[in-house]
């Protein structure tokens, strides 16, 4: 009598996972062990004796670490469990981390990364035993020299910061070269570009002139021309910008950098929507990074590793970073490690290799047709995911009013916050009780209370809608039950976390030894010793 | 072909199906996807079909087309390799591939301590298990690699003293050493004093060490895998002028080797590609930075540093980021450097490395590369044009320097064998890593193979 089911509510019970599990130290039995490693063998000790012992005074360590002793399955339990407590992008409908082109990361690409001929590969070992990675790289670098436009590419660096981190030193080195160095001390950028343009040029010297859009939200073309000067040694910027408008005069601000004698520097760590459409050396750019993590189909790693890529126009060449690999004529394959100009080595050996051989299995995958499907679908997602999200009162999408979005847009909920005090932070907070990530945006909020969606290619128009029935339905609590909202949240892992402790230097714990010295054995509410 | 056309829907792209696109496109209001492209000018659109091979589409052949590549590769049998130079082989367990595979943690990114509460969780536990190691109190979430965390210690104790010069008293890994001069040029001048005997020469720092002096950069084990054998010694004079020890190493040593620490390092760093990381063609590298629970050095890290918070409910551990505000996510370029995404899963890695090892895993470890480094290089200095490079305490690496025959023209000779003897340094010395996974019946396969070339050299 009890079928049939019911038909399930329009918004999903979804609950996380919670074990309420301990910090790993606490899980420790003395004697536990959870692997053995190889021990030394009668007839090393009988030549070489007890080599502990015979350390000179002072380095041998006087007490062993404090790990914890643990069986090794409940290791592995303790493990899974945690990793049950956290959503990653293949449980999520992962639209809500705009900027970072959330898309799905092919499981047969981990598995070919993961082939056994590249875990035990040395990268020292003779160049013939690792023809077949070193191919992938090469070809990896021309497939992304025809997608950036760029003449060459050099895939060193392990994550998108650290690529924008090459472009500048290769930028300083080319003017060091050209003896211009003490004249060009500034680099422009702009509000909506990310923030490590920013923070790469501060680090590598410059002084950072930051542009703030114009009134339809397009980069302020005016005060790009007042800021360039003869001391400009590059600008460094995104487009489309972190609202998703695309600079239409992205080509005269490079002509106008170039007529300072400026170089143009392109952040496409995201550049999922103009894939196959448009590319940075058409419109003029001396040098761009891509993020093989967002663009280009690998995963996150939970904050990295991902891996950036450097492409350049022919005059930035000899400043890359080395080696690069080259193909010789008769095909094989080798390290072109003799580049005097090069900004040296910026990484361990050759780049991120498991990253390398997922996105180069990525972009095979896809091919020049797929690639520009991948752009339009992204783009076309966005479009239907905005029209939904407009249509939720409070939500709007600032600057250049009923104009389209490329591959994401910065959204403000200002009217919802006006109406119910209920902040954008406080909103994500509760559609993660839906089993949704979100986020706001970087920092400063130029947008006020904003949010930033960016659907890529990669979920169905049916989850597009559910997430936008997420949004519409806190939404709906914040003007009906704002105590829900404000007290989330109720599905998760864990409830309401007080953060203050985190930003005084006397309360804070910043590992489980500061945080026993600060509060004994104590819980984490009583009082510092 | 145009993509809109595309006769199926890609498995990567649900809505290519005609039907979803065509109903979207309806719903927005347009006919075209064209028109969502209105701001990129005609003049800068690509109007042909990007020049790139076949698509694979069906995965079954791009899964034989990229094996087939891979397969290419030779890497050595087990044991074979006495490779290091800055990648090592170590023995990688189970669990922690079995861990950071798991979907949960691989695909995440960004999420906020709530919906991503394990991935908090876990990487204030690799924090945590670092520290003790180190014997620190604070280790921040990993940056991308050994370079950077060196480059970054030596940026901050610049930062923190107001200083330029640091004296690099260790022969440290060349290509790491490229890096740092790179990134902090404009603030630090690099001034060697090259070691004695493989180890740091007191009285020639002495001489150079005064109050413009930011920092004593020492790196043990070192380049050539010599262990700093008068740390204490450096960090104390080092201290009396105000500058600041950094110390670039190898948190594996740690089960065994007094850490830095207690010997006077403020701020330690280094790989972690040892703890858990297989050798992947060197492309498996995490940095660690680590320093004393002191804001003026807390203050100066990029790096996001997860620190642990009581919650609503008695009993429950909460997690948010420490000092926020120092960050570039924070205050753009008023931040110290820059934070970014660099290798959180790595240090996922070396937490569940450290949790299974234990301390008593850790002891075993650090004595079996110290007794098998001191087997080899005994086992090789008994050969005739044999002779150690120096006298030091060595630690998984180490230099003979061979009379009669090139280093290179070793590395040729046994690569018919299927051993790679090490890494030639000049035209003298050969740089041989020794790790636990080069078993005594390897050493002795290595010190046979090396004692024939010589003696057919001589004959």
């Amino acid at each position: 009598m009890s079928l049939p089911v019911a038909r399930k509510p329009a918004l999903r019970r979804f609950h996380q996972a919670r074990w309420d599990e301990p910090v790993v130290f606490e899980l420790s039995a003395p004697g536990e062990r959870g692997v053995i490693p190889s021990q030394v063998e009668p007839a090393v000790r009988a030549l070489v004796g007890d080599v502990v012992s015979g350390l000179p005074d002072g380095l041998r360590r006087a007490a062993p670490p404090a790990l914890p002793e643990l069986g090794q399955m409940r290791v592995l339990r303790h493990y899974l469990r945690l990793s049950q407590e956290n959503l990653g992008a293949d449980l999520n409908v992962d639209v809500g981390q705009g900027t970072c082109t959330m898309k799905y990361s092919p499981k047969v690409n981990d598995r070919l990364a993961a082939h056994p001929s590249l875990l035990d590969l040395h990268p020292l070992q003779d160049l013939a035993d690792a023809q077949g990675i070193l191919e992938i790289i090469w070809r990896t670098q021309r497939m992304l020299a025809e997608i950036s436009g760029m003449d060459e590419v050099g895939l060193h660096t392990q994550g998108g910061s650290a690529a924008i981190w090459a472009n500048i030193a290769m930028i300083r080195a080319y003017f060091e070269g050209r003896g211009e160095a003490e004249q060009r001390t500034e680099v422009i950028t702009t509000i909506f570009s990310h923030p490590s343009n920013a923070a790469t040029a501060k680090a590598a010297g410059y002084e950072v002139i930051t542009i703030y859009p114009d009134a339809d939200g397009y980069p302020d073309i005016e005060a790009f021309k007042r800021a360039l000067s003869p001391r400009t040694a590059a600008i460094m910027v995104t487009n489309p910008e972190d609202t998703g408008i695309y600079n239409p005069r992205i080509a005269e601000w490079v002509e106008l950098a170039h007529s300072v004698g400026a170089l143009a520097s392109y952040d496409q760590a995201n550049a999922n929507g103009i894939l196959g459409i448009t590319r940075a050396r058409d419109a003029g750019f001396d040098v761009c990074h891509f993020n093989l993590h967002k663009t280009f189909g690998t995963p996150h790693g939970s904050g990295g590793p991902g891996a950036g890529a450097n492409g350049v126009a022919a005059h930035l060449v000899p400043f890359l970073p080395r080696p690069i690999v080259v193909r010789d004529d008769d095909g094989t394959f080798r390290l072109d490690d003799v580049r005097p100009l090069s900004i040296g080595k910026v990484a361990p050996f050759y780049g991120v290799v498991p990253n390398i051989v997922r996105a180069y299995a990525w972009i095979r995958a896809l091919g020049a047709d797929g690639l520009r499907a991948v752009a339009e679908t992204a783009v076309l997602n966005n479009n239907y995911l905005m029209a939904r999200v407009l249509q939720i009162p409070g939500a709007s999408a600032p600057y250049a009013t009923g104009r389209r979005r490329i591959e994401q847009v910065r959204y403000s909920w200002q009217d919802l916050y006006s109406e119910t005090g209920i902040s954008s932070e406080e909103i994500g907070v509760r559609a993660s009780d839906y089993g949704m990530h979100y986020w706001t945006s970087h920092h400063p909020y130029v947008v006020p209370q904003p949010f930033t969606l960016e659907p890529t290619e990669s979920y169905s128009k049916s989850e597009l809608d559910e997430y936008a029935d997420v949004l519409a339905q806190v939404a709906r609590e914040a003007r009906e039950a704002p105590d829900v909202v404000r007290t989330a949240p109720h599905n998760q892992t864990v409830h309401h976390t007080h953060h203050d402790d985190l930003d005084d230097p006397e309360r804070w714990a910043t590992s489980w030894r500061a945080y026993q010295r600060k509060y004994g054995c104590g819980d984490p509410g009583s009082s510092p010793g | 072909m145009s993509p809109m056309s595309a006769p199926y829907a890609h498995p990567y792209v649900p809505n290519s199906a005609p039907e979803a696109r065509a109903a979207m496109l309806a719903a927005v209001g347009v006919t075209s996807v064209d028109e969502f492209y209105a701001d990129v000018p005609d003049a800068l659109r690509l109007h042909r079909p990007l020049d790139l091979p076949p698509a694979l589409v069906a995965e079954q052949d791009l899964a034989r087309h990229v094996t087939g590549l891979l397969d290419r590769n030779r890497p050595l049998a087990p044991g074979r390799s006495f490779l290091g130079a800055g990648t090592y082989h170590h023995h990688v367990p189970a669990v922690v591939d079995e861990v950071i595979g798991r979907s949960e943690f691989l695909t995440a990114y960004a999420g906020e301590p709530y919906e991503d509460h394990g991935r908090f969780q876990a990487l204030f536990e690799y924090e945590s298990l670092m520290a003790e190691l180190l014997a620190m109190d604070v280790v921040t979430v990993p940056t991308y690699d050994s370079f950077q965390a060196a480059s970054t210690a030596l940026a901050m104790a610049g930062r923190i003293t107001g200083r330029r010069t640091v004296l690099v008293a260790s022969e440290v890994l060349p290509d790491r050493r490229s890096r740092v001069h790179d990134f902090v040029r404009p603030y630090l001048d690099l001034v060697d004093v090259p070691p004695r005997d493989a180890i740091a020469d007191l009285p020639a720092l002495l001489a150079v060490l005064d109050e413009s002096v930011a920092a004593v950069w020492v790196e043990p084990p070192s380049h050539t895998g010599a262990i700093e054998t008068r740390l204490a010694e450096v960090a104390e004079a080092a201290h009396a002028v105000g500058a600041i020890v950094v110390v670039s190493t190898d948190p594996i040593c740690y089960g065994v080797l007094t850490p830095p620490a207690s010997h006077g390092a403020d701020i330690v760093c280094g790989d972690l590609q040892s703890l858990g990381l297989h050798a992947y063609y060197g492309g498996a590298h995490g940095g660690f930075l680590a320093v004393h629970d002191d804001p003026r050095f807390v203050m100066e890290l990029p790096s996001r540093i997860f620190g642990l918070a009581a919650t609503d409910v008695p009993g429950e551990y909460g997690f948010g980021d420490v000092a926020y505000e120092r960050t570039s996510f924070a205050v753009r370029e008023e931040g110290k450097e820059w934070v970014g995404t660099a290798a959180a899963l790595w240090g996922i890695a070396a937490g569940v490395y450290l949790a299974l090892q234990g301390p008593q895993g850790m002891a075993e470890l650090g004595e079996t590369i110290l007794a098998r480094t001191r087997y080899a290089q005994q086992r090789l200095q008994g050969i005739p044009g044999v002779r150690l490079g120096d006298d030091a305490v060595h630690f998984r690496e180490f230099t003979i320097e061979l009379s009669g025959v090139s280093p290179a023209s070793v590395v040729e000779r046994l690569r018919p064998l299927g051993i790679a003897p090490g890494v030639p340094l000049d035209d003298q010395r050969l740089l041989i890593c020794v790790t636990e996974t080069n078993t005594s019946d390897d050493i002795d396969a290595l010190a046979a193979a090396v004692a024939a070339i010589l003696e057919e050299d001589h004959r």
